[in-house]
């Protein structure tokens, strides 16, 4: 039985030499994101943040953004914006953002209390029903969007995740190819307005 | 023929169920009272399976509620609602047991009729809200109409 565990560890240390155990790039598992010609465009929308600016998706073109679908009273949501704070903290310098879409009906007077509380660190709008359908008829919550920096929905997350799929799958975009040389691509037709 | 009419008899409770999403209010059965008597109505409820809503006494205050209320009672009066006793059950994103209903159950409500009630039939009208989840993800709010027929003697 030594013997099985000695040749065990010997195999894990080789494989480790192979492929660079020290090497970041090369830890990252492969997160389970769509290849980039299945790729859709996000839809862009234009909602209203806890000041009352008005944020447009498409002004993170060129970013890797977590895009949260959350509530307050979602308990699943509860336990991955910890997750997502940490995640904003760790890669916000790499060109990385998060930004949360709250559906509380109940509005501003419900989110904000619940931010402060938690001391969220990343951006929060207000969602509408038809930036909910705009992504799919969004139902379940929480349901969390990576989008690649070209604007295109790398993964879809719905209901609670395990954080090591968000981190890695962050990750593996932040290391793919930076933007187009124009910085933008093509904008869907349709906006869906601030609530 | 007959087997469509058995058919169509045996899909009658389905017909008169109210569904939204998760959870489903069945047709209470008919009340019957003179004046100033006390009625009580038992209004069954039934949550899909693998799912669970919020108790009306819900672990955590972010929660929402189970809740009936009554949007017109008719010729009764009152309408406490009893809820039945919830369950506790640990879901992998909660730290606590978290006080929910599932499966079938029934909401007691006690009225009475009213002094002045005119003989014959009606009919109490509510919302039921409600919020589910399953053991990964939550649904929002929706809410349920709720009919008690009644008859008065």
């Amino acid at each position: 039985m030594t013997r099985i565990y000695f040749s065990a560890a010997i195999a894990a240390v080789l494989v480790c030499l192979l492929v660079g155990c020290g090497n970041q790039e090369a830890s990252v598992a492969a997160a389970t994101l769509k290849p980039g010609k299945e790729r859709h465009v996000a839809p862009d929308f234009a909602l209203k943040d806890a000041n009352g600016k008005v944020v447009h998706l498409a002004d993170y073109r060129g970013k890797v953004v977590l895009l949260d679908f959350w509530a307050t009273w979602c308990g699943p949501c509860r336990i991955e914006i910890p997750w997502f704070m940490d995640l904003e903290r760790k890669d916000k310098d790499r060109g990385f953002a998060v930004l949360g879409v709250s559906m509380d009906d109940e509005g501003w007077e419900v989110v904000k209390p619940f931010l402060t509380d938690l001391g969220v660190n990343y951006r929060v709008v207000m969602g509408s029903d038809s930036t909910a359908q705009a992504y799919g008829g969004v139902d379940s919550l929480p349901t969390t969007f990576l989008i690649d920096r070209d604007g295109k929905i790398a993964a879809v997350h719905i209901g609670l995740a395990n954080r090591r799929d968000f981190e890695d799958g962050v990750e593996q975009l932040l290391q793919a190819d930076a933007p187009a040389a124009n910085g933008r691509a093509a904008l869907p037709a349709v906006s869906v307005g601030a609530k | 023929m007959r087997r469509l009419l058995t058919v169509a008899l045996l899909c009658l409770p389905f017909l008169w169920a109210q569904s939204s999403g998760y959870l489903t209010v069945g047709r209470a059965p008919q009340v019957a009272g003179k004046r100033n008597a006390a009625v009580e109505a038992k209004i069954p409820v039934s949550v899909q399976p693998g799912f669970h809503v919020n108790s009306n006494t819900p672990s955590d205050e972010y929660l929402i509620p189970l809740k009936l209320t009554w949007t017109s009672t008719g010729a009764l009066e009152g309408g406490a609602v009893a809820y039945p006793k919830p369950s506790l059950e640990k879901y992998e994103f909660a730290a606590k047991p978290l006080s929910v209903f599932t499966g079938d159950f029934s909401l007691g409500v006690t009225f009475k009729v009213a002094a002045n009630a005119p003989a014959g039939p009606g009919a109490a009208t509510g919302k039921l809200r409600y919020q589910a989840c399953n053991d990964r993800a939550c649904f929002p709010p929706k809410t349920v109409e709720v009919t008690v027929p009644y008859q008065i003697q």
